[in-house]
């Protein structure tokens, strides 16, 4: 794959490089792990393998030999040759066909998985940019025009499907076509759909270990007002607009700890931060809650403009959320397999 | 040596940290050393090596244990939750590390070329203290430093132990560029750059070594427990490697 036009911000991402907190290194990876993992499983990939997240808007990349891809997420109404890519399913593209994404309408990052895995370099064990420390992906930066990026082996399955799905487009009575996929799709987990609708999004969070300490006030206004996203929004945290959250009256400064990605913090006076996939390592401002990990792909498409609405859970349902969606991940890496080896 | 449990005389308390981390706080009636019981506890859950736990993050008085739940052994009849099972391992580990004896700390030497090109702000640093610069950077190379903690970017060593008299206030107005390897003094603070970033801080000095090296078997110069020395250079001694 080459890229032509970069779009906004166009990373290689794969699941993160865990265990280097103590020097200072987040975590990182797809802040939507769930389309991330659904587009490499669609490409016959491990479901860790690195491919690209799209921001905001998407890129503008050329097959330079045949592809078997898949596109999850946002919706940035990807172009294949004027006709519309679709999205959720392995896509068999032909050698020197361009494609082009344009802004998200709905969510606010795409990811695109390509058979074999993007073949960056990792570092510290992940293939994952990580901007701030400069390490991983292409030179440790969001992809440039020019970008060339060479992609792993294709697994034997994906090597079948991308075989079948040739034939398919070769054999269209309309004349040979430089696309092909199977009207089959795979749906986002069922924890995930209907949470994002045009009037707002709804993240589930649990309380944080200041709750208590925030005024009555506060914690009321968190879980009944609307809070909207602020434009400054990133990787190492979405920022938020909305009603004051007070906290009562303490001088008390938190020494610096450890913090984590869906961490609500909010500091004195100021509005409050969900922290992403590349926040800092230690903080010190109160946590007044967290989105539950199960959320955290919600999080991923909030985009600024968007209203958010907080629900309160406890820890056990929060973690049996967690267990849930990766029980829906099993299940949905066991159709796909069926699918493929059915062919 | 003394075993952790004597380090100071110290408490914990475990919490959830959001639903896939749990924190163990520290307490004592002196907080200072507390971090050297956090890096001493951080070092036995690491090297207990359990499959379930990604992440272990030490700070100043606590250590922070980012875990997996689906790899947890839960054993679901008994309606435990993970946190309650991941929260019940670390407590078991803890109590086990407590009779274990704190390592001896590493002693890393980081050579500095002190003013100059290299430390802008040496000279009002000095000033300030009301020393000669000469004898500012002696004072500063003469301590022996401790790594409390890392955070706040990639490999960035918050450093404790410099001497009272040379403290100094941040710039008015941050540099854009602070160049990778300065030294600097913020507040009662030193510390040094591992990357090339915008900063604050007063620089008095630079080191040839690469705190972060992701190419190198041991990426990081330093981690927390630490104890660190300066150890000045000349300008034409400064060559960029490590």
């Amino acid at each position: 794959m080459r890229i032509l036009k970069p779009g906004l911000h166009t990373t290689i991402q794969d699941l993160g490089r865990a265990g280097w907190r103590a020097f200072g290194i987040p975590e990182g990876g797809a802040m939507d792990s769930i389309a991330l993992r659904t587009a490499n499983l669609l490409v016959g990939n491990d479901q860790g393998a690195a491919g690209l997240e799209l921001t905001l808007t998407g890129p503008q990349l050329v097959a330079e030999k045949e592809l078997l891809i898949a596109v999850c997420g946002a919706g940035m109404a990807p172009f294949i040759d004027g006709e519309p890519l679709p999205l959720e399913r392995p896509v068999w593209i032909a050698a020197g066909t361009v494609i082009t994404f344009g802004p998200a309408a709905s969510g606010c990052r795409a990811y695109l998985a390509a058979a074999g895995g993007i073949a960056a370099e990792a570092a510290l064990g992940s293939r994952g940019t990580d901007t701030r420390a400069g390490i991983g992906g292409v030179a440790g930066r969001p992809l440039r025009a020019g970008d060339v990026l060479p992609l792993g082996s294709a697994s034997p399955q994906a090597a079948a499907w991308r075989a079948t799905l040739a034939a398919r487009a070769a054999a269209k009575p309309q004349g040979r076509r430089s696309w092909a996929a199977p009207g089959w799709f795979a749906p986002p987990p069922a924890q995930l759909r209907g949470r994002a609708t045009p009037s707002g999004i709804r993240l589930r969070v649990m309380p944080g270990a200041e709750y208590g300490q925030f005024r009555e006030a506060a914690r009321t206004a968190l879980l009944r007002e609307r809070f909207r996203v602020a434009p400054a929004s990133d990787r190492m945290g979405v920022r938020l607009e909305g009603p004051p959250l007070p906290l009562e009256d303490s001088d008390q400064e938190l020494l610096s700890h450890g913090v984590i990605a869906g961490t609500i913090q909010v500091p004195r006076g100021g509005a409050p931060i969900i922290l992403g996939a590349d926040c800092q390592t230690t903080g010190g401002y109160p946590k007044l809650a967290h989105v539950i990990t199960a959320d955290l792909p919600l999080l991923a498409q909030c985009k600024p403009g968007d209203d958010i609405a907080f629900e309160l859970v406890t820890l056990a349902e929060a973690q049996r959320g967690y267990m849930e969606q990766e029980r829906d991940m099993r299940m949905l890496a066991a159709a796909i397999a069926l699918r493929m080896r059915k062919n | 040596m003394n075993s952790v449990s004597e380090l100071v005389g110290w408490t914990y308390s475990l919490a959830p940290l959001g639903d896939r981390a749990l924190v163990v706080t520290l307490e004592s009636k002196s907080e200072s050393g507390l971090w050297q019981v956090a890096a001493a506890l951080a070092e036995s859950l690491r090297s207990a090596r359990l499959h379930w736990i990604a992440d272990v993050v030490p700070a100043y008085a606590s250590v922070t244990v980012v875990y997996d739940m689906a790899r947890l052994p839960i054993h679901e009849t008994a309606g435990a939750i993970p946190y309650e099972a991941a929260a019940a391992e670390v407590h078991r580990i803890l109590k086990r590390s407590r009779e274990t004896e704190a390592a001896i700390p590493r002693v890393v030497d980081i050579p500095v070329c002190y003013g100059g090109l290299y430390g802008p702000d040496l000279a009002a640093c000095a000033a300030r203290a009301g020393m000669e610069e000469a004898a500012f950077a002696e004072r500063h190379a003469s301590a022996i430093y401790r790594v409390a903690m890392i955070g706040f970017m990639p490999g960035f060593p918050y450093l404790t132990g410099l001497p009272p008299e040379l403290g100094q206030p941040r710039l008015a107005s941050p540099r854009s560029v602070v160049p990778a390897g300065s030294v600097g003094i913020a507040g009662g603070q030193t510390g040094i750059y591992p990357l090339s970033t915008p900063g604050g801080w007063q620089l008095i000095g630079r080191t040839p070594f690469r705190l972060f090296d992701p190419e190198r078997s041991e990426p990081f110069l330093l981690r927390a427990g630490d104890a660190l020395r300066f150890v000045p250079i000349r300008a034409e001694d400064f060559t960029c490697e490590s």
